[in-house]
């Protein structure tokens, strides 16, 4: 069938064949623009050096390079910093929503405090001033200082998704005689972990990105790799690509885990 | 309770008991500076099956909310099989397992399938093994005529199912009364008959019951008492041959009129 509506800028951009040209034009742009810029200041580009980073193949067989390392780092890193946040913005969520007068008071306190200080911050209250006091080290102030910070964002999360449930539920637990807990972890929290599952997503995305800044207190992940290889080659434009590369792949890879889980989750309620 | 047609009501009357179950003693209710109920006293015998009527806010559900502590009074006394009811009494969640509650919106448990809806209670509450909870959970079911239904999860089930499930739920707990807020006023009409044949069948039994609704024809059938509320208060408290055919309140023959007009 013909089309006869009026061909518009918008239709036009959108025909197949010129959205494609305009996309390599805008991509194409970019790169060389990059490229003139690093020619002008003459920068030695040294591409075929990244390779020996990611992996190499000795006597031995595969031995994973620097930046594997650091990966891996920043992935047991995110993920033992994202399981201790869960559990402390449960417990902020669930304190807040208890109807406790004092419970209340400590979560809002809590999130407040969290929530209106840099993270930056928060990473050096842990690292020079609880660090020495409680001696942590390092590792143990990085996935504190993560888990504290993203344990508020976390408990909103929790708290959305608990309150998205109706208040029917909870009556209907009650009427069968459920304790509040039995009524939580039986009827509440099974239905709110689907509203929970997209936001909570994005929450890892957000952790495993503000998982970086432990770089500034030398913890060996995959930024603080980069930094070392940089400071011994001076390749900071090959580098500092291929980590952002790296971070693209992790999270993207993350998000595209999830939402077919999401679906899953969503065509069997 | 004394009637003045013995010959008209043969069966519940060698049922029914005069062992008090729910007694309160002008209770009220408020919300903010809203009275929600005021003054109210009643009481519920072993057996009796009481009918609570009355325009919308009028208190009916509030006054039924606060039998088993969804709701809790502000003022007067209240016992329910015994237990005195204040805010947060400890008791209350024990007295919860004896006291069903069916609601108008069924409030039925969606992550769960019908049969885990109706084990959920007898197992995580009254600590049964899975055998015997589900045996009960089938038991009630077939009661409620939809064993077939089992695994389906509520979504999947029409509205009259939905509330007959919501029933068997309550029953699985084997209460000593069954309360009931609107049951069939979110219903399409046509399955309004399904769930009241369920309870009509159940009031045979002897089970006691509150029942809160607007179907008459129910009300003429298993009630031994009507309550007519009106504002909070409770207006009249009559057997349902006086109420229906001679009631004591001018305001009570006004809503007869026009809920039986149609």
């Amino acid at each position: 069938m013909r089309d006869t509506r009026p061909m518009t800028v918008s239709r036009v951009l959108n025909t197949p064949l010129i959205a494609v040209i305009l996309y390599f034009a805008v991509v194409g742009a970019i790169v060389w623009m990059s490229y003139t810029g690093a020619q002008q200041m003459g920068y030695n580009w040294q591409w075929y050096q990244i390779p020996k980073y990611f992996y190499s193949f000795t006597e031995d067989g595969f031995q994973p390079g620097e930046i594997l390392t650091g990966l891996w780092a920043t992935i047991v890193l995110s993920l033992t910093s994202f399981t201790l946040a869960t559990l402390l913005g449960l417990g902020v969520a669930l304190l807040r929503l208890s109807g406790l007068v004092v419970g209340k008071g400590v979560a809002v306190g809590y999130l407040e405090f969290v929530r209106n200080i840099p993270l930056l911050v928060l990473l050096y209250l842990f690292y020079y001033v609880l660090g020495p006091v409680f001696g942590f080290d390092r590792w143990t102030a990085a996935v504190m200082t993560l888990a504290v910070f993203h344990s508020a964002l976390i408990s909103e999360i929790f708290r959305a998704g608990i309150n998205s449930v109706s208040t029917g539920q909870w009556e209907a637990a009650a009427s069968i005689g459920m304790s509040r807990a039995q009524a939580y972890r039986y009827i509440i929290l099974p239905q709110s972990v689907r509203f929970m599952l997209p936001p909570l997503t994005g929450e890892v995305v957000h952790l495993i990105k503000s998982s970086a800044i432990v770089s500034v207190i030398a913890v060996a992940e995959l930024t603080t790799i980069g930094r070392n290889i940089i400071s011994d080659t001076y390749m900071s434009f090959e580098i500092w690509f291929t980590i952002a590369a790296v971070y693209l792949a992790l999270t993207l890879a993350l998000s595209f885990g999830v939402s077919a889980v999401e679906r899953r989750f969503q065509s069997e309620v | 309770m004394l009637y003045y047609f013995p010959y008209m009501k043969p069966e519940p009357m060698a049922e029914m008991t005069e062992t008090p179950i729910i007694v309160a003693q002008s209770i009220g209710k408020s919300f903010g500076d809203f009275n929600a109920l005021t003054d109210v006293s009643l009481t519920v015998h072993k057996g009796e099956r009481v009918v609570v009527c009355g325009p919308s806010g009028s208190g009916k559900s509030t006054l039924i909310r606060c039998f088993n502590g969804l709701e809790n009074h502000s003022t007067g006394t209240l016992s329910v099989d015994g237990v005195d009811l204040y805010p947060d009494a400890p008791e209350i969640r024990q007295l919860r397992q004896d006291v069903g509650m069916v609601f108008q919106q069924f409030n039925l448990f969606p992550h769960l399938t019908v049969l885990e809806n109706l084990m959920i209670g007898p197992m995580k509450v009254r600590k049964l093994d899975r055998v015997q909870a589900e045996e009960t959970a089938r038991k009630y079911l077939e009661r409620v005529r939809i064993p077939e239904q089992a695994d389906k999860r509520p979504a999947q089930l029409s509205g009259g199912q939905q509330q007959r499930v919501a029933i068997a739920r309550a029953l699985c707990m084997e209460p000593r009364v069954m309360l009931f807020d609107e049951p069939t006023s979110a219903l399409d009409p046509e399955m309004i008959g399904e769930v009241l044949d369920v309870m009509v069948e159940l009031a045979d039994t002897g089970m006691t019951m509150v029942v809160v609704t607007h179907e008459m024809g129910f009300a003429r059938k298993v009630a031994d008492t009507m309550v007519f509320m009106e504002a909070g208060r409770i207006v009249e408290i009559s057997p349902p041959k006086t109420f229906f055919t001679n009631p004591k309140t001018a305001r009570a023959r006004v809503f007869l009129d026009q809920i039986l007009e149609h």
